[in-house]
């Protein structure tokens, strides 16, 4: 089976002009897309089997066909706030060939009958932006934006939004908010964006690797493409391998592969001499697992069954040469920092996760803290607006129910340390 | 009833909210929308915003692209800047300033003209960024040129230790690089060329092997 769609002859000299795209072939998927009924399309992308791959995975026909029939004005909103620590899928995507995924996303504007578009692209990214904003300008004098895309008289109008820093922001919600002008607080849900999104009209919201796989999927056929990878895990799917490895990068796999495979395979596994500690399977918020895990097959369903998920596709590994409690202090801080504060317990328990990891890493805990600190979490897990929360509260939970022993030597050591000065000091 | 600004107690760590630690003229009213009279706004200040506003169904939309803007103008988003946006927008100063708040690349201080942002999430601190952050910052030693900041994930683990100089992506810096990275900022060269992201090949070997082919 095929393993390499979305990468495919990525770093042609050219690509991410309309000449070089069209060259390959771009923007004929899109043709045959207008000839189809909107109807067959969204049945074709259930059928395809496609997944989400921002993190949530849930399928994106499902998502499209919710959108409800009619004439009001609905929207299509592109998640490029990639701000998951550990992906960079969607930079090198947007980078390097964007008009894949403008393509996608006049196709998918098309079958939901979405006039108006819009690109909610990070700050931080500036390059991307300025590409991104090129090809749009092309893909407008071209005619495969505007008042009638080629002249079908379907209208897709399509603008780049930048972030401004904020990783609520890859929220959808939080997006929409953003994009309206406001701070980017998460919405209570329902009502879902697909009914009442962007300036309140149904919004369909995909990611950029999404909506980037969408032109292969029409020109191959939604059969054809449900072919690839395993039983609810169709497709490929970029992983970003980053952390302990000899060669980080992004990779493009077939669903369904060996995680050992990907780590020592293609990333080369971590440096001479070490061997892997822990590892995300799917950015910061996922659950982490051990080197026992290795040979989980990296898919959607495997790995919930293992107690975490695939997420956004970002792998980080971490090796031995690391203490598991400085990377649960980085990744509490991390939380902490971008938690919106609408809501309790995520504003409140990620700042006070922070505080107790600190006082274990600097020694001044008790053992009594690792269980304050899990209970913490179960109070975060389900009780927030957003996922953000529970995005730090799984990964934590996990780390100390399977590294206890690491937080507890710690905390003992420092003990000990205490006792000896007291008692050098009460000799003295 | 008079109130003594003084006498209000704040709290002792202070806030990151900017402005919450001054004692503040209680007694003022909020501002409302700037009177266009009395606000003089720069014509292309004003003309850029504008362009911007009529991109979006709603106005409000435009607030990020205009308070970037406002930065671009006068290197951060000062009550002034703020001002003269809110009146084009018609806004309140207040709106603007609880968006600028609440992102991180909207500088609600004066700062430094080169944005220098190196990433100390996990990828890269496990790859030795806060040892190059410390390094720059000891390298920058208090220029007030500079805005150096750990920054939250920047979306470049593949580069590792990495920094975003100007919105130009940099890595993987070695600490002895530190000295030449700063010295090209400070003269005002492209920093780092052979380690610009912009130049790296994807990592995937089959990216390389196929090409042509169906789009």
């Amino acid at each position: 089976m095929t393993d390499i769609l979305l990468l495919e002859g990525i770093d042609e000299p050219g690509l991410a002009t309309i000449e070089g795209y069209e060259r390959r072939g771009g923007y004929q998927a899109l043709r045959k897309a207008l000839r189809m009924p909107q109807a067959d399309l969204v049945d074709q992308l259930k059928v395809s089997g496609l997944r989400g791959r921002g993190g949530a995975g849930f399928s994106m026909g499902m998502k499209a066909s919710f959108l409800p029939q009619g004439d009001m004005q609905k929207y299509v909103v592109v998640n490029a706030d990639e701000s998951e620590p550990g992906t960079f899928k969607d930079r090198e995507l947007m980078q390097k060939n964007p008009h894949q995924l403008i393509e996608g996303i006049v196709i998918a504007a098309y079958a939901v009958g979405a006039t108006k578009s819009f690109i909610y692209i990070r700050g931080e990214y500036e390059h991307q932006a300025d590409v991104l904003d090129a090809a749009i300008a092309e893909a407008y004098a071209r005619g495969y934006l505007g008042e009638s895309v080629l002249g079908s008289g379907v209208t897709c109008e399509l603008h780049l939004h930048r972030g401004a820093g904020a990783y609520i922001c890859g929220e959808e919600t939080g997006l929409l908010d953003s994009l309206e002008g406001k701070r980017g607080n998460p919405r209570l849900k329902p009502p879902f964006p697909a009914n009442q999104g962007l300036f309140q009209g149904p919004t369909l919201i995909n990611n950029v690797e999404t909506l980037s796989t969408v032109p292969h999927i029409v020109t191959m056929g939604a059969e054809e493409y449900a072919r690839i990878g395993v039983q609810n895990s169709s497709g490929t799917k970029l992983v970003s391998v980053s952390g302990n490895v000899r060669r980080p990068g992004n990779y493009e796999i077939e669903l369904g592969m060996r995680s050992r495979d990907i780590i020592y395979g293609l990333a080369g596994g971590p440096p001479e001499g070490r061997d892997v500690k822990l590892w995300f399977p799917g950015g910061s918020s996922s659950p982490v697992l051990t080197k026992d895990d290795l040979d989980l097959s990296y898919d959607f369903d495997t790995l919930a069954k293992a107690g975490t998920m695939l997420g956004s596709g970002a792998i980080i590994v971490v090796d031995d040469s690391n203490s598991v409690v400085d990377v649960c202090h980085k990744l509490a801080k991390f939380y902490a920092h971008e938690s919106c504060g609408k809501c309790t317990p995520c504003r409140e328990g990620t700042s006070w996760t922070v505080k107790m990891v600190g006082r274990i890493k600097d020694g001044t805990a008790t053992p009594m803290d690792l269980d304050i600190m899990a209970s913490v979490q179960e109070h975060i897990i389900g009780n927030c607006l957003c996922v953000l929360g529970d995005a730090m509260a799984m990964p934590v939970a996990s780390m100390i129910a399977k590294f206890r022993g690491e937080f507890e030597a710690q905390i003992e050591a420092a003990r000990e340390r205490r006792e000896q000065a007291f008692l050098t000091g009460v000799g003295a | 009833m008079t109130i003594d600004p003084s006498r209000i107690a704040r709290f002792e760590h202070g806030s990151r909210i900017p402005g919450w630690d001054d004692a503040v003229d209680l007694e003022k009213d909020p501002a409302g929308v700037p009177d266009p009279a009395s606000t003089p706004v720069p014509e292309d200040l004003r003309a850029e915003i504008e362009a911007q506003m009529a991109r979006y169904p709603d106005r409000r939309s435009a607030a990020i692209p205009a308070l970037y803007a406002v930065q671009r103008r006068y290197g951060w988003c000062s009550p002034e800047g703020v001002e003269q946006a809110a009146c084009v927008m018609r806004v309140t100063p207040g709106y603007l300033t609880a968006v600028a708040t609440f992102y991180d690349m909207l500088e609600t201080r004066p700062v430094g003209r080169h944005a220098l942002y190196v990433c100390t999430n996990i990828s890269c601190s496990l790859c030795g960024a806060d040892e190059l952050l410390a390094a720059l910052r000891e390298e920058v030693d208090g220029d007030p040129d500079f805005n150096l900041r750990g920054f939250e994930c920047l979306g470049a683990c593949d580069i590792a230790p990495m920094a975003s100089v100007n919105g130009q992506y940099v890595g993987p810096i070695a600490l002895d690089e530190v000295p030449e990275l700063v010295a090209q900022i400070r003269a005002g060269e492209p920093p780092l060329p052979a380690k610009q992201l912009e130049r790296r090949p994807s990592a995937d070997p089959k990216a390389a092997v196929h090409g042509g082919g169906a789009a």
